[in-house]
C-alpha cells in the first residue's frame, strides 16, 4: 500500500512540476522542484481526488495547517496518515 | 477643471440594510460574519459569510420584478433607492441624457446561473425560466438602474474582480470630470453566496473557517461578504446651484495592472497606485488621515498592502490610519469597494474611522495603525480607498472632505 501512495504523490507532484517521476527525489521540497503557490493548491486537489481524502491546508498559513508539505516524503506520509484516518486503512 | 461630489449614498450589506444602520454598526465595530444559511451548506467546508439577513424579496418587489431581478439586483436597485431619495434628483430632458450609471460587480447573476444549472444538471430538467440570461447578466443591474430612474447616459457595468466597484467609480468620477456626464449613479454589488459561489472559493484555499482579521498575525483567509452599495457622483456646480447636501468630493482616481501574476499581489503594483490616485489628485502624502485598506485578511494581500503604503507614503505611513472593514462586512468581491466607500465618508464627514475588528496579534509585517477593534474619533481631511483585485488590477479612489 504504502508503495503505491508514494508512487502516486510522486506523480502528481512530478506532472505539476514537469519532470519525469525519476527525477523527484523524497527529500525534495516543493520549492526545490519549481512549484509555486498555485501549484501547490493544485496539486493538493490532485491528491484529493486521487485518494478520495480531505486535506487541512490553507494557503494562508501552509506552515500551520495540519498537513506536512515540508518535504516529498513529508507529504507521501501525511497522506499515508489521512488514509488511515479517513478510510480506515 | 469640473469637480465631482457626492451627493447620495444607499446600501444594503451584512452590517445593516441601509446607511444609517450600516455606519452605526461599523462605529460599533460590529462583526456582521456568521453561519451560512443556503442550501447544502453541510456539503461546504467554508461555513460562514457577511450574508444579508432579514431580507424579504417580497416586500420590496412584485412578482414580475423578482423574476427579472436576480439577488445582486436586488441589492443594487434597494441601494440606489436609498442614495437617489438622499440625492433629491429626478431625471428628466437634458439632465436624463448626461446622466448614467457605472457598477462594479465580479459574479453578476451567480445564484441565477447556480438554481438553473442545478434544474437542467441535477434535476435533469430540460427547460428554463424564459428570462435567465436577462437575469444573470452582469449589467443586469446597472441596465435595471438606468430604466428605473431615466438614466439615459453612459451605462455599463465593471468586472474586474475584487476592484469591481472601485473600477466603476473611478469610471465614474472621470465621466463627470471630462465633461461626458454630470450625473453618475455608481458603486457595485455581489451576491456570491450561494453553493456553486462558495464552493468555487473554497477550491481556492485561501478562505478562512472562523473569522475575517485583517493584519492580524494570527489571520487565516478571507470571507465572503454580499450586498450593494450605491452613490450619487454629480458635477460640484452642478450640485450647488441645487443646493444639494454634499456627502465628501471625490478628488483622485488611479488604476494600473500588475502584468505578473493571477492571484499574488504586487507591492509595486499597489504602490504606484496609491501614489497615482495622490497625484492625480494633487495630495500630499501628509495631507491623507485615513485609508480604507483592500485588507482581505489573506497572509499575501494584507502583508503586500502594509509594505505598499509604506513604500508610497514613506514616514508619513505610521502617521495615519489604515483600516479594514472587510471584518464587519465581509469580501464583497466586486461590491466591496462600494461598501468601504461609505466608511471614507464617514471618516471625512462625521470624523469616525472604522475600526479592524477580530484583530489578535500584532503582525512585523504589517507594522501600522490599522485602527484595532474600536472606532476612532478624527478629524480627517483627504482619504484613501484601495482595492488590488485577483488579476493583478488595482484602483485606488482619493476623496477629499466637502468643500
Amino acid at each position: 500500500m504504502s508503495e503505491t501512495v508514494r508512487d502516486k504523490v510522486i506523480g502528481i507532484i512530478a506532472e505539476q512540476a514537469v519532470l519525469e517521476p525519476g527525477d523527484v527525489t523524497m527529500e525534495a521540497s516543493l520549492q526545490d522542484l519549481g512549484i509555486d503557490s498555485l501549484g501547490l493548491v493544485e496539486s493538493i486537489f490532485a491528491i484529493e481526488e486521487a485518494f478520495d481524502i480531505q486535506v487541512p491546508f490553507n494557503a494562508n498559513a501552509p506552515e500551520d495547517s495540519e498537513f506536512d508539505i515540508s518535504s516529498v516524503a513529508a507529504i507521501v506520509a501525511a497522506v499515508e496518515g489521512l488514509l488511515a484516518e479517513q478510510k480506515g486503512d | 477643471m469640473r469637480r465631482v461630489v457626492i451627493t447620495g449614498q444607499g446600501t444594503i450589506n451584512a452590517l445593516g440594510h441601509d446607511v444609517p444602520r450600516t455606519l452605526e454598526a461599523m462605529r460599533e465595530g460590529r462583526c456582521g460574519i456568521g453561519e451560512l444559511e443556503l442550501r447544502d451548506v453541510e456539503r461546504l467546508s467554508v461555513r460562514i459569510g457577511g450574508q444579508v439577513k432579514g431580507y424579504d424579496p417580497d416586500a420590496r418587489f412584485n412578482r414580475q420584478q423578482i423574476a427579472l431581478y436576480d439577488r445582486f439586483t436586488q441589492f443594487t436597485l434597494v441601494a440606489a433607492h436609498e442614495a437617489l431619495d438622499g440625492a433629491g434628483l429626478t431625471f428628466a430632458g437634458e439632465l436624463a441624457t448626461r446622466s448614467g450609471v457605472v457598477l462594479g460587480t465580479a459574479g453578476g447573476g451567480v445564484n441565477t446561473w447556480d438554481e438553473n444549472y442545478r434544474s437542467v444538471y441535477e434535476e435533469g430538467k430540460n427547460r428554463v425560466h424564459p428570462f435567465v440570461v436577462p437575469k444573470l447578466m452582469n449589467n443586469a443591474a446597472a441596465s435595471h438602474v438606468s430604466m428605473e430612474w431615466n438614466l439615459k447616459g453612459p451605462s455599463f457595468s465593471v468586472a474586474t474582480a475584487c476592484a469591481s466597484s472601485n473600477h466603476a467609480m473611478g469610471l465614474a468620477f472621470q465621466l463627470i470630470r471630462g465633461g461626458v456626464a454630470d450625473v453618475m449613479v455608481t458603486g457595485g454589488s455581489e451576491a456570491m453566496l450561494s453553493f456553486g459561489g462558495v464552493k468555487a472559493w473554497e477550491g481556492l484555499r485561501v478562505m478562512s473557517k472562523d473569522a475575517c482579521r485583517p493584519f492580524s498575525a494570527n489571520r487565516n483567509g478571507m470571507v465572503q461578504g454580499e450586498g450593494a452599495a450605491v452613490f450619487i457622483f454629480e458635477e460640484f456646480e452642478h450640485a450647488r446651484k441645487r443646493g444639494a447636501e454634499i456627502l465628501a468630493e471625490v478628488v483622485g482616481f488611479a488604476m494600473t495592472s500588475d502584468a505578473a501574476d493571477i492571484v499574488m499581489p504586487s507591492e509595486q503594483g499597489a504602490a504606484r497606485t496609491i501614489s497615482g490616485a495622490l497625484k492625480d489628485a494633487r495630495l500630499n502624502r501628509d495631507e491623507v488621515a485615513y485609508i480604507n485598506a483592500h485588507g482581505t485578511g489573506t497572509a499575501a494581500n494584507d502583508r503586500v498592502e502594509c509594505a505598499a503604503v509604506s513604500d508610497a507614503f514613506g514616514h508619513h505611513a505610521n502617521e495615519l490610519m489604515m483600516s479594514s472593514t472587510k471584518s464587519m462586512h465581509g469580501h464583497l468581491i466586486g461590491g466591496t469597494g462600494a461598501v468601504e466607500l461609505l466608511a471614507c465618508i464617514m471618516a471625512l464627514k462625521d470624523g469616525v474611522i472604522a475600526p479592524t475588528i477580530g484583530y489578535e496579534e500584532p503582525d512585523p509585517e504589517c507594522a501600522l495603525d490599522v485602527v484595532p477593534n474600536v472606532a476612532r474619533e478624527a478629524k480627517v481631511d483627504a482619504c484613501l480607498s484601495n482595492a488590488f483585485a485577483f488579476g493583478g488590477l488595482n484602483a485606488v479612489l482619493a476623496l477629499r472632505r466637502a468643500p
